[in-house]
C-alpha cells in the first residue's frame, strides 16, 4: 500500500505538470484543449531526437550520474524540448486558434480544432518515429534502492518527483509574485474585467500557451524516463489530465496540482484490487464521481 | 451481362443518383441530377473491367457504414450541438452486441477458444435492435451525467467511456473473447446466395437468384447496406423535420431562449444524444454483416471517430444530406489516395504515406473549421 502510494505520487506529479497547463489554457483561453496530451508526446519525442540523434553528432558527453538516466543529454534535452514545444504550441495558436477566436467561434469549435491539431501532431510522430515503443536509453541497467517500509524506488523516480514538485513550486511563485502571473490569474478569473483593467490579454494567452506546453513537454519527458515512448501516449494521458483539472476546479492551477496527485495515487492504489490495465478507467471513474458529487471541483465556489 | 454486375451497377446507379440529387434545389433540377448521377455511376460499373467491380464492392460497403455513423453524429452535433468524441466506442458496442445476439454459443472444443457472455443465435434484425438498445442505454447514462454541466464535459465523458469500454472489452475474456477476436459471426440473408435460395421468398425471385453462389455474397451485402442507409436517412429526415427536430436546432442556436419558451432543454438533449447513439449502434450491427470476425482493435478512434467528424464537417453538419455526401466524398478520396500511393510511392515508404494521409485528414478538419464551417452542403434553412 505504502509503496503504491509512493508510485502514485511519482505518477501523479507527472499528471499534475500536464494538468496545470491544461487548466490554465482551459481557464484563460476558455476551451478544452484535446491536444494537450499530444503536446506531452511532442516534448518527449523532441527530447528523444536530441538524445539519440543530435547530441551524439554534436559530441555531448554521454556519461550519466550513478544509476540514473540523468546526465548531460537529458539535462540539456529538457529545457530545449520544453522551449521548442512551447514555440510549437504558440505557432499552432497563431495558425489555428487565433483566427477562430477572432471570429468569436464557440469554445466547442475551438476544442474541435484542437482535436484536429492533436491528430496532425500525432501523425507527425508516427511518420518520423513509427508506431513502436522506444526508450531514451535502451538496455540501461537502473537498479532500485531499497528504502524502509519495504519501498523500492529507482533514483530516477526520486529525481522526477523532486523535479516535478520544484517545477510546480516555481509555477506557484510565478503566478503569485510576478506581474504576468497575476495577469494570467486575473484573465482566467474574468477575461473582460482583465482587459478593462489594461491587461494585454493576447500577450497573456501567448504566455499561457508557452508555459502550458513547456510543462507538458517536461511531463512527457519525465514519463519517458520511467517508461517507454509511443505515439499514442499523449492520448492515453488525456483522461487523467482532464480528471485532475476538473477535480481541482477548471482554471485553478493549485487545484490541478492536488487533482493530479489524487488521480495518480488513486490510479496506482487501484492496482491492489484491479487489473493494472484499468488505470485510465479508474481516472474516468474519479471524474464521474466528481461530476456527480461536486461538478465545480474541490476549489470551485458556486457551480 | 451476368447477374452480379447488373445488381452492382443498379445499386451504384441508385446511390449515385441519390447523392447527385442532393445538389439540386428545385424538384426539376434534382430529378435531372439524379438521372445524370445514376447513368454516370451505373455505366461505370457496366463498362468497367471485371476485377474493378470486385475492387469497388468493399469500399462502397464501407462508405455506406460511414454514412450511417455520420448520420448518427449529425443528430448529436449537427442538429443539437452535442460534442461526442466516442463514436468508435458506440460503433464497437453496437457491433459486439449484434454479434453476440446473432451468433450461437460455441460448443465442444470451440468453447475452449471462444468465451462469450451469451450467444442467442437470433436473426439479424434482433441484432440490429439490440445494438441500438445497448448503445442507447450507454448514451442515456452519459447524458444524464453530463448534459446538465458545461458543454465540453460531455466531450470529456465520451472520451472516458470510449477508453473504458475499450479496456473492458480487451481485458475481460468472458464478455466477448477479450483480446482474442470473436469469430463465426453469421452472415445475414446468406440464404440469398445459397443453392437453392431462401425458402420464404416468392418463387420468381428464387429463380432469379438461382445463378448466384456464395462468392457473390458481397453483392447482396452492398444492396442490404445501401437499402439500410437510405431507409435510415428517410426515417431520420422525417424525425428531424418534425417539431421535435426544430426544438433541437433551437437548442443549438440559443439554449436560454429555447428554455424560455418552456422547452425542457435537458430532456431534448438527452433524447438527441440517445437517438444518435442508437444510429451509431445500428451502424455497428451492420458492420458485423460485412465481416465474420471482430476484435476491439478494429474500432480505432483514428478511423471511426476522427474520420466521421471530418466527414460530417466536410459534408455539412446540420444537414443529413451533407452527412451522407461527406461520408461518401471523404471515403472516395481516402480510397483513391490509397490506390494512388500504392501505385506511385516506393515500397519502403508505405507506412509513412499511410500516416501522411491521416495527417492531411487533420489538416482538412482544421481547414474546414477555418474556411468553410458550413461544409459542402450547408444546412437548408427555411425548409424545415
Amino acid at each position: 500500500m505504502l509503496e503504491l502510494t509512493v508510485y502514485g505520487i511519482i505518477y501523479g506529479s507527472i499528471i499534475a505538470l500536464g494538468a496545470i497547463g491544461l487548466t490554465l489554457i482551459y481557464g484563460i483561453l476558455r476551451f478544452a484543449n484535446f491536444a494537450h496530451g499530444d503536446l506531452m508526446s511532442v516534448g518527449a519525442y523532441i527530447a528523444l531526437f536530441l538524445i539519440s540523434v543530435l547530441f551524439p553528432v554534436l559530441g555531448v558527453p554521454q556519461e550519466r550520474f550513478g544509476g540514473t538516466s540523468f546526465g548531460w543529454p537529458l539535462i540539456l534535452a529538457m529545457p530545449i524540448s520544453a522551449g521548442v514545444t512551447a514555440l510549437i504550441a504558440i505557432a499552432l495558436d497563431q495558425m489555428f486558434y487565433r483566427p477562430l477566436r477572432a471570429r468569436r467561434a464557440s469554445p466547442v469549435i475551438v476544442a474541435m480544432a484542437s482535436l484536429g491539431a492533436a491528430f496532425i501532431v500525432r501523425n507527425l510522430i508516427y511518420i518520423f518515429w513509427g508506431p513502436d515503443k522506444i526508450s531514451y536509453f535502451p538496455g540501461l541497467y537502473r537498479p532500485a534502492w531499497q528504502l524502509p517500509f519495504d519501498i523500492r524506488i529507482r533514483p530516477d523516480e526520486l529525481i522526477i518527483v523532486i523535479l516535478a514538485l520544484s517545477l510546480v513550486a516555481s509555477v506557484y511563485l510565478f503566478l503569485q509574485k510576478t506581474k504576468l502571473g497575476k495577469a494570467m490569474r486575473a484573465t482566467a478569473d474574468n477575461p473582460d474585467l482583465a482587459r478593462v483593467t489594461g491587461i494585454n490579454t493576447e500577450r497573456v494567452r501567448l504566455w499561457t500557451w508557452g508555459i502550458g506546453a513547456g510543462l507538458a513537454a517536461l511531463a512527457g519527458i519525465m514519463y519517458g524516463v520511467n517508461a517507454q515512448l509511443y505515439p499514442e501516449m499523449g492520448w492515453s494521458f488525456l483522461l487523467p489530465l482532464f480528471a485532475a483539472a476538473v477535480l481541482g476546479t477548471v482554471g485553478n492551477p493549485y487545484g490541478a496540482l492536488i487533482g493530479g496527485l489524487v488521480i495518480g495515487i488513486v490510479q496506482r492504489l487501484s492496482t491492489e484490487w484491479l487489473n493494472p490495465a484499468y488505470q485510465p478507467a479508474v481516472a474516468f471513474l474519479v471524474l464521474i464521481v466528481v461530476l456527480l458529487v461536486r461538478p465545480q471541483g474541490i476549489f470551485g465556489g458556486r457551480s | 451481362m451476368e447477374l452480379t454486375r447488373l445488381i452492382v451497377s443498379v445499386t451504384f446507379g441508385v446511390l449515385g443518383g441519390w447523392l447527385f440529387s442532393f445538389f439540386g434545389r428545385s424538384l426539376f433540377v434534382r430529378l435531372g441530377l439524379a438521372i445524370l448521377g445514376a447513368l454516370l455511376l451505373g455505366a461505370t460499373i457496366v463498362l468497367a473491367p471485371r476485377e474493378w467491380v470486385a475492387y469497388l464492392l468493399a469500399p462502397a460497403i464501407t462508405a455506406c457504414l460511414y454514412a450511417v455513423l455520420a448520420l448518427g453524429l449529425n443528430i448529436q452535433w449537427g442538429l443539437t450541438g452535442l460534442f461526442n468524441i466516442g463514436i468508435a466506442a458506440f460503433f464497437a458496442v453496437g457491433a459486439f452486441t449484434s454479434a453476440l445476439i446473432t451468433k450461437p454459443m460455441p460448443t465442444g472444443l470451440a468453447a475452449e477458444y471462444t468465451k462469450q457472455l451469451f450467444g442467442w443465435n437470433l436473426p439479424f434484425i434482433y441484432g440490429v435492435l439490440g445494438a441500438a438498445l445497448v448503445c442507447g442505454v450507454i448514451a442515456l447514462l452519459i447524458g444524464l451525467l453530463t448534459l446538465r454541466l458545461r458543454e465540453d464535459y460531455l466531450a470529456i465523458a465520451t472520451i472516458g467511456i470510449a477508453e473504458s469500454l475499450r479496456l473492458v472489452f480487451q481485458n475481460e475474456r468472458w464478455l466477448a473473447n477479450g483480446p482474442q477476436p470473436l469469430s463465426g459471426i453469421p452472415k445475414p440473408l446468406f440464404c440469398l446466395v445459397e443453392d437453392p435460395p431462401c425458402v420464404w421468398l416468392p418463387s420468381f425471385i428464387r429463380e432469379l437468384l438461382a445463378p448466384l453462389d456464395s462468392r457473390d455474397y458481397g453483392v447482396m451485402l452492398l444492396v442490404l447496406l445501401a437499402l439500410s442507409l437510405m431507409g435510415l436517412f428517410w426515417l431520420l429526415q422525417m424525425v428531424t423535420r418534425s417539431p421535435w427536430g426544430r426544438v433541437l436546432r433551437a437548442i443549438r442556436e440559443d439554449e436560454a431562449a429555447t428554455s424560455a419558451f418552456g422547452k425542457n432543454v435537458f430532456a431534448f438533449k438527452i433524447q438527441a444524444f440517445v437517438l444518435g447513439a442508437c444510429v451509431m449502434g445500428i451502424g455497428g450491427a451492420l458492420f458485423t454483416a460485412s465481416v465474420s470476425t471482430i476484435d476491439f482493435g478494429l474500432f480505432h478512434p483514428m478511423s471511426y471517430t476522427f474520420m466521421i467528424w471530418v466527414m460530417l464537417m466536410a459534408g455539412g453538419s446540420g444537414n443529413h444530406k451533407g452527412a451522407v455526401f461527406g461520408a461518401f466524398a471523404i471515403w472516395a478520396i481516402w480510397v483513391g489516395t490509397t490506390f494512388l500511393s500504392d501505385a506511385v510511392v516506393p515500397f519502403q515508404f508505405k507506412t509513412q504515406v499511410f500516416y501522411v494521409r491521416y495527417l492531411l485528414v487533420g489538416v482538412l478538419l482544421i481547414a474546414i473549421l477555418l474556411f468553410r464551417p458550413q461544409g459542402i452542403l450547408p444546412e437548408e434553412k427555411g425548409q424545415q
